[in-house]
């Protein structure tokens, strides 16, 4: 294509990110840079049906010359993103320096809110996403070796977890896992516990919130590989059917070299997605067992008093994660880029 | 018969809008705020005002919006329906106007303690008042031969009795939800034992002490008796344990006891069992562990004056006595003249006969009851000391209020 037209073809979606991704993102960034002005306080006496008493209020004449001069707040610098609720510094240099054993340094990062949010954030990438891709390719299989009557229905049972909304989809299971629903109960049943509860339990709950993400995402590795398994060279299989290989040995030399490319596809929308992981906590009311850096956002601004702040230094660290965590897959295909 | 019926309501549907007076305004009134049947009322009685356009938005989400929607020239909207504990964050930007000159002007039936101020500025009128107190099955307690509990440490005699008898493995219920809730629990429980929240005067948190522990202590000690899922029961999950027959003794709502104790929803010898007393007591600081709530509502500042007076009149309007009737008397304790208390009500009014503390109307309280909403889970689930999740408590509140300019 030529740079003219190359550039007439891109320059609407270029337009269209430059407003709706771009630019928040910069007005995140400086929002996070900047802390609120100093709020000026002043001991009052208030009143409502149930008596008086003395109590605080923000003297609102006095912070008016210093908003109005800054409306943006005190400029901050970095303080925001290494105060406790974030990187923590101080904290973690303090319990590197304090800490017997690497075990109990492990235990007190996870007291500080950020480090627990990674802690779950990341095993919960990591544990599900390998699952997804390999769940998705066994149905993908599955339903491309079936019958063609029944694949239409197939396909779309298949694909209810991912029809399902996300909320609606976690609370369904939330209720099947309550100690009196049905899994809850069969569980109860096999463990020979009649007090075992999942939502009690830290690690149970850990393990259902895995459990979701995998039931949710293995359909979108399914379409994917699903497509990809109609494209696959009918005379190469053939050939290897001649040549003797059995199921095994085909899918294992021609059909997955051939799905290489989509699952790196996969692997990378399924890293952004899990890092984001955000309803299946809310829907499960698992805040206590298990919190997420997206959570963390929701938690900042769903307060009486907003942090806007402390919401956009942890979004700002979420798209740095995203970033590092994508950096393999992204420096590979680059130079898959390059070398052609 | 049927259509006589329709007919019949109509006509008693007529008959009621036209007892209310009239009322004239000058300009247009834009409402938000949190949505059950007493502010629908209040908001669909101030739609019954000519002169101006009357919108309402109520939703459950209504805090969301309404700082948003208020800090605009001209506001979005020109009254907010609030509490005390989410009026402070309108009134930390600024963005109510003062009502004295209106209450004034247009609203002398108002009765005076009805008016909200802070420094001797009126900046809400309240219409209903709101409390957690003890909801309890009358049957069950007779059945174990207690009497009603009226202090946390009665609460566990009873319920160990409960389990003794083999009537519940959890009798013991409550909004221990991690997140706002279990925050709220432990408000209740710390005033109870008659602790301070901040150093006087400042934004400085003090809850790491005596009375912290001690809250904590009998907050792990009622969990002992709660289902073991109680870190996600909020006040609907905790409701329905009560009206599913598990649950006995409950620290609840006001509002929410009507629901428990009418037919839906539970067997009948469950809602006919229900009963509500008083606020629980702990300890022996002689302060309920609970907290007095209003709900009432504000004027936007940046809207213009004849919106600002139609706003006024209409919500006055709408919280007259004359919204009283059989249909709605039933909604709320409200605080309006010519309100009687059905024994529903009960819980609240002894709330305010022993002098609960209101929740405290401080402009950094809700970072505080974030910050314990967030941190308090750790110690229930055994996973640190009283001490420790105190701590976290503190440290965390401390940089919120940092980064809000509350503290440097």
């Amino acid at each position: 294509m030529k740079h003219r037209s190359f550039f007439w073809f891109v320059l609407p979606s270029a337009v269209a990110m430059l407003l709706f991704i771009f630019f928040p993102i910069i007005s995140v960034i400086v929002q996070s840079l900047h802390t609120e002005h100093e709020q000026v306080i002043r001991t009052v006496e208030s009143c409502d049906l149930f008596g008086c008493k003395e109590t605080t209020t923000i003297d609102q004449e006095a912070t008016a010359a210093l908003r109005a001069e800054k409306p943006l707040g005190q400029f901050a610098g970095l303080t925001t993103y290494l105060d406790r609720n974030h990187l923590a510094v101080d904290e973690v240099a303090m319990t590197w320096g304090s800490a017997e054993s690497l075990r109990d340094f492990g235990t007190q990062m996870l007291n500080l809110p950020f480090y627990k949010a990674m802690g779950f954030t990341l095993t919960f990438t990591f544990v599900v996403t390998p699952l997804v891709i390999i769940l998705g390719f066994i149905i993908a299989i599955a339903v491309n070796s079936a019958t063609k009557m029944i694949r239409g229905p197939l396909i779309f049972f298949s694909l209810l977890p991912m029809m399902i909304t996300p909320l609606v989809g976690a609370l369904i299971l939330f209720w099947m896992v309550d100690a009196r629903g049905i899994i809850g109960t069969t569980l109860q049943q096999l463990a020979g516990d009649p007090d075992l509860s999942v939502k009690a339990s830290t690690p149970l709950m850990w393990i259902m919130l895995m459990v979701y993400g995998v039931w949710h995402s293995a359909p979108f590795a399914f379409i994917v590989y699903y497509a990809g398994l109609q494209t696959v060279n009918k005379d190469t299989l053939e050939a290897a059917r001649v040549d003797g290989a059995n199921r095994w040995l085909q899918i294992r030399h021609v059909v997955i070299p051939h799905l290489l490319p989509l699952t790196t596809f996969i692997a990378l929308m399924q890293l952004m997605d899990n890092f984001r992981v955000f309803e299946p906590i809310v829907s499960f009311s698992a805040n206590a067992h298990a919190t997420s850096l997206s959570w963390a956002i929701f938690n900042d601004l769903g307060g009486e008093t907003r942090q806007l702040s402390s919401a956009a230094a942890t979004s700002v660290l979420t798209i740095l994660g995203i970033a590092i965590l994508l950096s393999p897959v992204l420096v590979r295909t680059w130079r898959d880029f390059d070398r052609k | 018969m049927f259509l006589r019926k329709i007919a019949l309501t109509g006509a008693m549907t007529f008959a009621a809008a036209g007892a209310v007076a009239a009322c004239e305004i000058p300009g247009n009134v834009s409402i938000v705020g949190n949505e059950f049947p007493a502010i629908q009322t209040v908001a669909k009685t101030a739609a019954k005002c000519a002169g101006g356009e009357v919108k309402a938005n109520l939703t459950a989400d209504h805090q969301k919006i309404n700082l948003a929607g208020m800090q605009g020239n001209p506001a979005e909207y020109s009254t907010a329906i609030i509490a005390n504990s989410s009026v402070v964050a309108l009134i930390n930007e600024d963005v109510l106007r003062p009502l004295d000159d209106l209450v004034a002007e247009y609203g002398q039936d108002i009765p005076k303690r009805q008016l909200i101020t802070i420094d001797g500025k009126i900046i809400a009128v309240a219409f209903m008042a709101n409390a957690q107190t003890l909801a309890y099955r009358k049957d069950v307690l007779e059945e174990v031969g207690v009497g009603v509990p009226t202090s946390y440490e009665e609460v566990l005699v009873a319920a160990e009795k409960i389990r003794d008898a083999g009537i519940s493995q959890y009798p013991v219920g409550g909004a221990y939800a991690a997140g706002w809730n279990l925050a709220q629990e432990f408000i209740n429980m710390y005033i109870g034992h008659g602790g301070e929240f901040f150093a006087p005067g400042s934004a400085e948190v003090a809850i790491n002490n005596e009375q912290g522990v001690a809250a904590l202590e009998m907050m792990k000690a009622l969990t002992e008796y709660m289902n073991p899922d109680f870190l996600t029961h909020d006040s609907n999950a905790t409701g329905a344990e009560m009206e599913a027959g598990n649950v006995m003794l409950m620290n609840m709502w006001g509002s929410r006891v009507g629901p428990l104790m009418d037919s839906e929803g539970a067997a009948e010898e469950v809602y006919t069992n229900i009963a509500v007393s008083g606020p629980l007591m702990v300890g022996d600081s002689g302060t309920p562990a609970s907290t007095l709530w209003w709900d009432g509502w504000t004027v936007a500042k940046n809207i213009s004056d004849e919106d600002a007076v139609a706003t006024f009149k209409a919500m006055s309007h709408g919280i007259s006595p004359a919204i009283l009737n059989e249909e709605t008397m039933g909604q709320a304790v409200w605080m309006i003249e010519g309100y009687e208390p059905a024994p529903v009500n009960d819980g609240v009014f002894d709330a305010i006969a022993k002098g609960t503390p209101s929740y405290p109307m401080l402009p950094y309280m809700g970072l505080l009851h974030t910050s314990l909403g967030d941190n308090l889970a750790d110690f229930l689930l055994g996973k640190e000391s009283a001490e420790q999740a105190l701590a976290d408590v503190e440290a965390a509140y401390t940089t919120a209020a940092k980064e809000k300019g509350f503290l440097q």
